[in-house]
Order: structure tokens, then C-alpha cells, then sequence
């Protein structure tokens, strides 16, 4: 069992940290982990991206052209990377920064207002929290508490922001299994 | 410690303070910057030095100075940056000095770019500097591999007197992976008071030096670094993955290739089809025994070898195996990471034939 995920937005949407964060929660809950950034030449305001794979089984490849998902934060990453995604994978969008939707029809798109709903609860710098609560619910590889736990270490030394970040964490996926469940 | 989520340039600054090297000069240059990044916090907390040089001479003439002094030291740099050091490394052999150096290959020739590669293979193996010398060369392919091939580096450059390169490339650098510290035997430097130049103290002085003008002189010297490689030989290492039984088709890759060749070899294995992976972990000393058996063993029909380059590694392969097999080649160049699709449909390209 292998699932791979790209993490893509653009600069200080916090995208490399999600996919951190989603990657240290497989960890420690044992599965085999890469976490692999684009670090090759990028255009200003472009995107910046990492991919995730989780798997339960040594990683072979840790490059992968064609991922299971896609979390999509802003329109460039959306238009560059739908192409790619395998049949039957989900795209997340993030409907407060695009207003584009998935073209194709063998995917299962997901809207979230992650900047909105960031801000409802009051830490408009936890969009990245939003959407990866999101994804976690819907790709069911990791357990929801898995990724709190790494939210608690992670912001050990800014014990202020754990909670929020929890909730945001908490919002996606609600948002999540109420978008899964109207599609159903 | 527990497991823990790492990049490989990080994994391998950490790597060598558990080895015990508290000596650490280097200049930034991508995809291997993040080791000096981390080792500007980590060294001072444990009362070890990184000193950013005013280029890679000078930090690669810093690390022939520590190295003299018996400590463990290293460096850590990016193909261009190796090309620079290659004089001092070439000095550091003739003087016999352990230490270790990372190359964190990216694509040339030239400036090229910062994108992984494997195109150092030649300057690794056969000399990037002058003069009749080896390094020997391990080439991890994941982060764990790297934390761990660290750490035999500075056991083997004291065991031999002579530096060790870890030949990674800008993927594993880069690459996050979980890394655990806790089954690495923690590095004890071996004693070097009977040449270390550390102060002449109360006993004759201790003389490092690369100039032998006399040639006879130079001549025994470099018999008696010949035989030291010659006795390297035994330290050569790789692995085979993969096959049913009777693989028709060997695949040959080290590094970030061959965990692109273990996903197509998976892939193919399952559908019954027999094929398997030769894997050098060292690639200086080359393991031509396992490869050379490998060739002649009569259900193998053909060897291909994948590359980030433009086809080095092979050269050795052919050696080894006499070519006794047909050997083909696919690469990609230029810092492109073959895909597995790619070397699934280059596989089956060749057995059809």
C-alpha cells in the first residue's frame, strides 16, 4: 500500500510544513516516509511544492510523476498539476484563493475555504492547517489524532498557537467529510 | 532517540557530530547548503567548530590543516565545489591524512545546475584531482544509508589513512526520510599520536608533507599508497535486490538510480517477469566479484545500466564483466531523475530483443 500526495501553493503558505507535518504523523504511525521538496528553478509568485509518500513498504522511487493527490492552495498549482494526478485521486482546492474547478472527471474534487475558515477561527496564518486536516480525512491513510500529536510537538515552544492549530486541523476535516458525504 | 522525520543534508550534519568529527569547514553552495546551515547551530552546542570559509580552497586547505592535527574532520560540497577542492584533495591523499568529504552531486558540467545527478562518477572513482590516488567512495541511496555510510566514513579514513567520500546527490540532500540515530554504533576517533602533527612537545617533530623530489623516494611512496588501495579491496560492498530465482536481465544503478530500478523491478517481478538489481554501495572499491559472477551465471542474458549521467558506471561494469553479456545503457542527464515508467519501458525495450 503506497499513496502519494503533492502539497502545492506558493511561497509562505506554509505548503512544506503541511506536507512536514502529514509526513512525521506516518512516521509515527510507523509507515515508511519521503518527503521530497521542489527545490529546482521557480518562478517568482509561482509555485512552491512538495510530494509525500506514505507507504508500508520500503519506498522505492521517491520521485513520482503521476501522484494519487493533489492539495492545491492557489491557482497556478491547480492548473500545472490537475493533469498529473492519478484517475480516481482527490483534488483539494482551496476556494478562497481559487475560483477554478477540476476539469476532469475521473477525480474526486474537494473544496475548502481554507483562508476563510482560518480566519473564523481566528489564525489566518493556519490555512495550510485547514487544508491538511482536509486531506488527511480524505485520503484515510493516518489517523486525524496522529497529526494533532505532531501539531502539539511541533509548537512546543509556542504553546499559544496549539490549540488553533488543532481546530483548524479540526474545521478541514469536518469540511472534508461533509463535501465526501454530499458527493456520495 | 527515536526515529526522526530529516533531510538528508541535516541527517548527515548530525551523522558526523555522533561520529565524534568536531571539526567542520565549508562554503555554501546548493542542493548541499543545509549541512552548514545545521552545523552553524548544532556545533557550537557541542563545543565543536564549522568555519565558513572564503571558498571552497580555502575550506578544503582548512580541512587538510585539521585532518593533520589528527582530528576528525570533513567537509561537505556540491560538484563545482568538489571540482575546486580536487588540488587539496589530491594533497590530503599524498599526506595520507583520514578525513571525509560529502559530495552532494548536482548536474554539470560547468556551473550546470542545482538539480540532482550522478555525473561525478568519473571524478570520484578515478581521481577528481592529479596524481596517481584513490578515495574510497561510498554512494548511500536513502538517509538512512547517508547517516550510516557517515559514520563508517571516519572509522574507514582513520582505518587507511586516507580520505572517504560519500557520494550522495541533490535528492537525498534534499529529500525528507526518517532517520534513526539509535542503531548506529556511536564513532570513536582512533589513536594518531604517532603522526599527528599536534605540537612537538617533548619528542621529535611529526612531518606532513606531499613533496618527494627525488623520484626514488617519491616512487616508494606511491608503491606504498598503491598497496594500501590494493588492501582497500576488502571493504568493497553491495547488494542485490529483487528477482524470481533466474533473473534474464540484471539491472545496474547505484544511489537515487537504484531506487528508481527497485520500483520498476517490483513492478515487473510481480507480473513474472525475472529481473534484479546489482547495487554497488561502494563505489571505490568496486565490487566486481559480485558482478562478474552475476554476468556469468547462464540464465543471465543482458545488463543494463541506469545512470544520471551520461553513462560512467557502465565503463566499470564492462570491466568487470568482461562484456561477457550484452550491457546497455539508459540515462538521464542534465539533473532529470529517471522515472520508473521510463526504465519499466527501457526493461522491456531490451527483453523483447
Amino acid at each position: 500500500m503506497q499513496r502519494e500526495v503533492k502539497f502545492a501553493g506558493f511561497g509562505g503558505q506554509g505548503i512544506l510544513s503541511a506536507g512536514k507535518f502529514y509526513g512525521e504523523a506516518g512516521m509515527e504511525e510507523g509507515k515508511e516516509v519521503a518527503w521530497v521538496p521542489s527545490y529546482g528553478p521557480e518562478m517568482r509568485g509561482g509555485t512552491a511544492y512538495c510530494t509525500v509518500v506514505i507507504a508500508d513498504h520500503p519506498i522505492g522511487s521517491p520521485i513520482v510523476n503521476n501522484p494519487q493527490d493533489l492539495v492545491a492552495m492557489n491557482r497556478p498549482s491547480l492548473e500545472k498539476f490537475e493533469p498529473t494526478i492519478r484517475a480516481g485521486g482527490f483534488i483539494l482546492i482551496n476556494s478562497s484563493l481559487i475560483p477554478d474547478r477540476v476539469k476532469r472527471k475521473d477525480v474526486i474534487e474537494i473544496l475548502v475555504p481554507c483562508n476563510e475558515e482560518a480566519m473564523k477561527l481566528g489564525n489566518n496564518k493556519a490555512a495550510n492547517m485547514i487544508i491538511l486536516g482536509a486531506y488527511a480525512q480524505c485520503s484515510g491513510m493516518l489517523k486525524l489524532e496522529s497529526i494533532i500529536d505532531i501539531v502539539k510537538t511541533e509548537f512546543q515552544r509556542k504553546p499559544q498557537f496549539i490549540d488553533s492549530n488543532i481546530a483548524c486541523i479540526m474545521r478541514g476535516a469536518e469540511i472534508a467529510k461533509r463535501e465526501m458525504e454530499n458527493k456520495n | 532517540m527515536a526515529k526522526k522525520l530529516m533531510k538528508g543534508n541535516e541527517a548527515i550534519g548530525e551523522a558526523a557530530i555522533q561520529a565524534g568529527a568536531m571539526h567542520y569547514f565549508a562554503y555554501p553552495i546548493t542542493p548541499q547548503t543545509e549541512v552548514a546551515e545545521y552545523l552553524a547551530r548544532r556545533m557550537p552546542e557541542v563545543g565543536g567548530v564549522f568555519l565558513q570559509a572564503e571558498s571552497e580552497l580555502g575550506a578544503s586547505n582548512m580541512l587538510f590543516g585539521a585532518a593533520a592535527s589528527g582530528k576528525r574532520a570533513f567537509t561537505t560540497s556540491s560538484s563545482p565545489g568538489i571540482s575546486l577542492m580536487s588540488e587539496a584533495i589530491s594533497y590530503i591523499t599524498c599526506a595520507e591524512l583520514p578525513c571525509v568529504l560529502v559530495n552532494v552531486c548536482r548536474a554539470g558540467p560547468g556551473l550546470g545546475g542545482i538539480l540532482p545527478s550522478q555525473g561525478d562518477y568519473f571524478q570520484a572513482t578515478k581521481g577528481g584531482g592529479h596524481g596517481d590516488y584513490r578515495l574510497l567512495v561510498l554512494a548511500p541511496s536513502t538517509v538512512q544509508e547517508a547517516v550510516e555510510h557517515i559514520m563508517q566514513a571516519f572509522d574507514l579514513a582513520d582505518k587507511y589513512r586516507n580520505p572517504v567520500m560519500i557520494f550522495a546527490d541533490g535528492l537525498i540532500g534534499q529529500m525528507m526520510e526518517p532517520v534513526d540515530f539509535s542503531t548506529i554504533k556511536k564513532g570513536k576517533p582512533a589513536d594518531h599520536s604517532s603522526w599527528a602533527a599536534t605540537g612537538a612537545k617533548g619528542r621529535e617533530p611529526h612531518i606532513i608533507k606531499t613533496l618527494y623530489l627525488q623520484a626514488e623516494e617519491n616512487e616508494k611512496h606511491n608503491i606504498h599508497l598503491a598497496n594500501k588501495y590494493k588492501k582497500m579491496d576488502i571493504e568493497k560492498k553491495s547488494e542485490i535486490y529483487g528477482g524470481l530465482g533466474k533473473p534474464e536481465l540484471i539491472l545496474a544503478a547505484f544511489g537515487t538510480s537504484a531506487r528508481v530500478c527497485k520500483t520498476a523491478i517490483d513492478q515487473l517481478n510481480e507480473e513474472g517477469i525475472d529481473i534484479a538489481l546489482f547495487r554497488p554501495i561502494t563505489l571505490y572499491p568496486f565490487d566486481d566479484v559480485t558482478i562478474s559472477e552475476l554476468a556469468n551465471k547462464k540464465h543471465v542474458k543482458q545488463i543494463l545500466t541506469i545512470e544520471m549521467n551520461s553513462g560512467q558506471m557502465i565503463e566499470d561494469i564492462r570491466l568487470f564483466t568482461k562484456s561477457i553479456k550484452p550491457i546497455h545503457f539508459f540515462g538521464r542527464q542534465g539533473g532529470i531523475v529517471p522515472s520508473p515508467e521510463e526504465v519499466i519501458a527501457e526493461i522491456r525495450k531490451i527483453i523483447r530483443n
